[in-house]
């Protein structure tokens, strides 16, 4: 694993908001096939961190790079462009179209890029695109609402769209904000099925969750971020141990 | 929700073209079979199939559309006034001129979304309003509206020894039924090219746009430049529709681009059906109506109605309804248009796929104001859980086993002693 190359490179940053530091001398490596996790108590700096790496915040010092490319200052769509997919927190799908028709946009993006508009051509399911997405939905378990309205599925069916929609792109990082966050168990379980079956075909995987039963479920390595620093930074057996992380979560008085 | 297919739009086209064609005897009727009147329909229908494309699709609001219908007229004047009397070489102009001028209102407004965009293209607006009427005399020739004038140089014409004062297509001659077939055949091109764009990757892509934008960004689009060719679009139908009004009335005003015009396509395309195919149509048809029939109305037509009634009675009946009719027919249009986007979020569209619904099935759940789709049928409506969206959760979850209701909720200490253990 340390020896695969690194996708996703956080070099040094810091971040301040107003005098206070939300990020201070953060240095992190994605490497290529990890799935890695960033853990936190509430107001660590994992959400800043995210941000930084992708959502158009500038940091105040350092860079961030994905696979030798500057990251930072970007905007979302050359982000993604740049082989970087997002899930958020709450499920981002097109709630209008059809849930074909959410996964056939990401094909389209994909093999398209940021602005190619097409207006001879037809949108249709019988295209490559359409088989395309149809068999990524099948696969997913999502092949019996192919038809049905985005807006109208459960949670955990937006859920699994948006990771279908991530994955059709093929993307060399896959960013993941709390991906369980207000789910059913069944619902977490589940999304924790794919995102295995992710790892599982060599995607590289970067994670925030609070949840530590995704988290061990998943991780290959850990990153435990406390007051905008990182505290710690392993495999899973031995974050569970570092008693810096056990006080960083409980408090002194409960260690 | 089953996709259209190739045939089925084929269908549409084959029986709008059709409806189109026999307009004059279909509306005769309704006392709305003259020349003059369909003209209108067919002219503001382009003109409202057109803003569909940009309202309908991508949910972005303009109220300046009327900018280039105005923009449109001049250019179609000038164009007889320097070239020829023939429609092509106006049209040609209106459409490239109104689309250089969306593309420079669009370029500016688009920078903005939701309210503050619809504002930017009413200034815009305005501001040609305005501008028309001030420093731009000498194009456009004021208050007194632009015309062609004995004296004008009309090149083509000249050179072609064509002395006549009316635009014509290839010879023929833009007034009475001609006009209209001419105008209504430009219409049913018009129309197939917007069936074209609502079915291509590209109206896919507005579409996405208006379901949600953040999703266009993380997902890899650039959405402003696929906003902006939908806004100048939308602009060459409305140059387009500008250059038909000067064909059929070779004269030019100001107040063509007025924000009250703006505001009628608005209501046009909303009362028919934002982001329906037909809806604009309808609805320009049903403004337009209401604006010649009703406005024709009068006190005297509405005595002879009432006659069976007795004098006291019919005195009120006739001074009731007088405020409805005549110049008073506003009012029954603001009417209509509550009544509407109240009990038809979707326009009278949504009333018609609402009829062919109950048919097929007989209960029917609204989603109030759902995506307005243009296909017949929306299944997936009928299996949406009674909340908003918010599903209620999946069979095989036991009850009282969700966690992490909130986002950002600590781990509890019993979980990381646990995992610590």
């Amino acid at each position: 694993m340390s020896t695969s190359p690194i996708v996703l490179h956080i070099d040094n940053v810091s971040k301040t908001f107003a005098g206070l530091l939300a990020l201070s001398n953060v240095n992190l490596d994605i490497r290529e096939g990890e799935t890695h996790a960033i853990i936190g108590p509430n107001g660590a700096g994992k959400s800043t961190l995210l941000n930084v790496c992708i959502g158009g915040l500038e940091p105040s010092r350092g860079k961030v790079l994905l696979a030798g490319t500057e990251l930072t200052g970007r905007r979302p769509h050359e982000i993604n462009q740049l082989g970087v997919a997002r899930v958020f927190q709450t499920p981002e799908i097109f709630g209008d179209l059809t849930v074909i028709e959410n996964v056939m946009m990401a094909i389209l993006s994909h093999r398209d890029g940021a602005f190619r508009p097409r207006f001879v051509t037809r949108f249709d399911q019988q295209s490559d695109i359409g088989r395309t997405a149809g068999a990524a939905l099948e696969k997913l378990g999502l092949g019996d609402h192919l038809h049905h309205i985005a807006g109208a599925l459960s949670r955990g069916d937006k859920r699994r769209l948006e990771l279908v929609m991530s994955v059709v792109q093929e993307p060399k990082l896959l960013l993941l904000d709390e991906p369980t966050a207000g789910m059913a168990r069944a619902d977490t379980n589940a999304t924790i099925e794919i995102l295995r079956q992710f790892k599982d075909a060599g995607m590289t995987i970067v994670i925030i969750e609070h949840d530590m039963h995704v988290v061990f479920s998943l991780a290959d390595r850990i990153t435990v971020l406390a007051g905008g620093r990182v505290i710690a930074q392993g495999l899973p057996e031995d974050i569970k141990g570092n008693p810096k992380v056990v006080e960083a979560y409980l408090g002194e008085e409960q260690v | 929700m089953k996709p259209t297919t190739k045939l089925a739009d084929l269908i549409l086209l084959l029986c709008f073209a059709a409806a189109v064609a026999a307009g004059p005897v279909i509306l005769a009727p309704i006392g709305a079979g003259y020349p003059d009147l369909l003209d209108k329909f067919v002219i503001y229908g382009i003109f409202a199939v057109g803003f569909n494309i940009l309202f309908g699709l991508t949910g972005y609001l303009s109220f300046g559309h009327a900018a280039f219908l105005g923009v449109g007229s001049y250019a179609a004047v000038w164009s007889f006034k320097l070239i020829s009397m023939d429609l092509l070489p106006a049209v040609l102009a209106s459409v490239v001129l109104s689309g250089l001028l969306a593309l420079v209102i669009g370029f500016v407004s688009l920078r903005r979304s939701g309210i503050y965009f619809s504002i930017l293209t009413l200034a815009f607006a305005q501001m040609c309003y305005n501008m028309a009427y001030s420093v731009l005399t000498p194009i456009t020739n004021g208050e007194t509206g632009l015309r062609v004038l004995r004296d004008d140089p009309r090149v083509l014409d000249a050179a072609l020894g064509r002395t006549g004062f009316t635009p014509s297509l290839a010879g023929l001659e833009m007034t009475g039924w001609t006009g209209y077939y001419v105008s209504g055949a430009i219409l049913v091109i018009a129309f197939a090219i917007s069936i074209a764009i609502f079915r291509s990757p590209f109206g896919m892509t507005l579409r996405a746009i208006k379901s949600n934008q953040k999703r266009m960004g993380y997902t890899g689009y650039n959405t402003r430049p696929f906003l902006l060719t939908a806004f100048v679009i939308s602009g060459m139908y409305a140059g387009l529709a500008g250059s038909l009004l000067a064909a059929t009335d070779p004269l030019a005003g100001a107040e063509r681009m007025q924000w009250t015009a703006s505001g009628e396509v608005v209501l046009m395309t909303i009362l028919g059906g934002a982001g329906t195919l037909l809806g604009p149509v309808l609805g320009t048809g049903l403004i337009k109506y209401f604006e010649n029939i009703f406005s024709a109305y009068n006190a005297h037509q509405l005595d002879v109605t009432f006659s069976f009634l007795p004098d006291g009675v019919r005195e009120w009946v006739v001074h009731g309804l007088g405020l409805f009719v005549g110049e008073g027919w506003a009012l029954t249009l603001g009417l209509l248009f509550m009544g509407v986007v109240i009990f038809l979020p979707g326009g009278i569209m949504e009333g018609i796929m609402r009829l062919g619904r109950l048919k097929r099935t007989p209960i029917v759940k609204s989603l109030g104001d759902s995506p307005q789709r243009d296909v017949i049928g929306e299944r997936a409506i009928d299996e949406m859980p009674p909340e908003d969206g918010s599903a209620p959760a999946r069979k095989e979850a036991p009850k009282g086993e969700t966690h992490a209701g909130e986002p950002q909720k600590p781990v509890k200490s019993s979980e990381m002693k646990a995992a610590t253990s």
